[in-house]
């Protein structure tokens, strides 16, 4: 099966500091990722060229098989929840779900998170009044509201309440057994237990290991992924 | 484009900032027209305070927008539209915004009590000015990261282009008054989009020698026709090439 993403020779550097070194991996259809690694390690560089945000210095990253670079139609089929949410001050909820309707020039197929959260109670708040963790809920809904193949969620839990997250992750793992790619950062260790497939651990932007949770743990001999982790890491660097 | 242009637009609109610019601009003209008989005069002072306040507001207000909605732009970008379509829509959207607080502030008074060649004019290049300042704000918001970078070289552009080129219009001509400048004159007042629009407002008034060293010498040269469409030209030269840089390095900025 051709896989949706396939990421090949990925270098970024800012200025002189080297984010991304020749990062080379691919992602398929069907499972959560979740892509882990300490602070300024590139994972959201990573994300963001695949998103188009952050354009690389070299390599390809190929989506279904076209590379992603001076294009945008790929975007269409691709569900991004940011770090941080932030939306024109004055807009409201309900604008900013129009504007993305008619920008994708799709409709809302899917509203099961608008639901969870009750955001449609809100649709005449502005984006100014809004609490950091409604902000989250407002982008997570967004991520969702196109049904895409592929969901890419940049620390999607930091902010949200333990309801609104326990919700979010249900939709992930509901979304997963649709046969959909979801591409999630974290650093809640407990949280990528629960529903990763595959673990990319990058360290100084490099994959130190993408393997699938049940290898990692058969392989370490451990039954939780934080144990598992400290065992890799300190067994690897000595 | 137009679709993001739209929603930029319904969020300005409801900004307090906005209104206090249209406020202010509608204040000074009705305090000039209601105070003076004389409608040149009042056209005169117009002027004066417009060439200040309208290229600072413009450049500030496009600039600190454009910072504030950066995380709106990352958004933005992960949906399926171009980022020519993006910047674009931005340009598009803030400038109308700001374009409209100018034409209720400015445009309706003057069109009220002192509509003439003069009062249109007037209403033209503040509009040109507006728009070239708000081109401007989008190449200082490109080429820097930070906020405050972005919006200090905003700042230092404005009082470059309102204070500094003057004087260094003067110690120009004063260092090389042994020689004939009236071709380089043109050329020099080309470089600043505000004495363009001083020029093409103080040609229709016959009282350019009051104002700026640059205005006086420019009408010996340009009467009218030529004149006028040489600093229309130019004005449109300020609006289209700083977006032109700026669009070229958003499509190839990290966000």
């Amino acid at each position: 099966m051709e896989k949706i993403i396939a990421i090949n020779g990925l270098k970024k550097s800012f200025g002189r500091l080297e984010v991304l070194k020749n990062v080379a991996c691919s992602f398929d259809g069907g499972g959560v990722v979740s892509v882990l690694g300490p602070n300024a390690s590139g994972k959201t560089t990573l994300i963001k060229s695949i998103l188009g945000m952050v354009i690389p210095d070299g390599g390809s990253i190929l989506f279904k098989g076209q590379s992603i670079f001076n294009t945008f139609d790929y975007k269409r089929h691709i569900g991004y929840m940011p770090q941080i949410g932030h939306y024109p001050d004055n807009m409201k909820i309900g604008q900013l779900f129009k504007m993305v309707m008619d920008i994708r020039q799709q409709d809302a197929v899917d509203t099961d998170l608008l639901k969870a959260y009750q955001l449609e109670s809100m649709y005449q708040k502005t984006m100014r009044t809004l609490s950091g963790g409604t902000l989250q809920k407002v982008s997570a809904a967004l991520a969702f509201m196109f049904n895409p193949d592929v969901l890419i969620l940049d620390e999607p839990s930091a902010g949200l309440d333990p309801l609104a997250a326990e919700a979010l992750k249900e939709k992930i793992l509901e979304e997963k057994t649709k046969g959909k790619l979801v591409l999630i950062t974290s650093h809640i260790l407990s949280e990528a237990d629960e529903i990763s497939d595959y673990i990319m651990y990058l360290f100084e932007g490099q994959i130190r290991f993408y393997k699938t949770l049940t290898d990692l743990k058969r392989e370490t001999g451990e039954q939780k992924l934080s144990r598992a982790l400290t065992q890799i890491l300190s067994s690897s660097s000595c | 484009m137009l679709k993001i242009a739209k929603y930029i637009i319904l969020d300005i609109v409801r900004s307090k900032v906005l209104l206090a610019y249209t406020l202010l601009l509608l204040a000074i003209s009705l305090t000039i027209f209601m105070s003076d008989a004389d409608v040149t005069k009042g056209l005169v002072s117009i002027t004066t305070v417009i060439l200040i306040i309208v290229p600072l507001v413009s450049i500030v207000y496009a600039t600190t927008y454009y910072f504030n909605a950066a995380e709106f732009t990352e958004m933005l970008v992960s949906q399926p539209i171009s980022r020519r379509n993006i910047l674009m829509g931005k340009f598009i959207g803030i400038s109308s915004s700001i374009l409209l607080a100018f034409i209720i502030g400015v445009c309706l008074p003057v069109s009220l009590f002192a509509f003439s060649a003069t009062g249109i004019t007037l209403m033209i290049s503040g509009c040109l000015l507006t728009l070239s300042f708000i081109s401007l704000a989008f190449f200082t918001s490109t080429i820097t990261r930070d906020k405050a970078k972005g919006i200090g070289l905003a700042l230092m552009l404005w009082f470059y282009f309102s204070i500094i080129f003057d004087g260094l219009v003067l110690l120009f001509l004063y260092t090389f008054a042994d020689y004939p400048l009236e071709k380089a004159m043109i050329a020099l007042t080309a470089l600043n989009p505000i004495d363009l629009a001083r020029i093409l407002i103080l040609l229709q008034m016959d009282i350019s020698a009051l104002m700026g060293y640059t205005g006086a010498l420019y009408q010996q040269f340009f009467g009218s026709g030529i004149g006028i469409a040489f600093s229309l030209v130019m004005q449109l030269v300020w609006i289209v090439v700083p977006l032109f840089f700026a669009l070229r390095i958003f499509k190839k900025k990290d966000l």
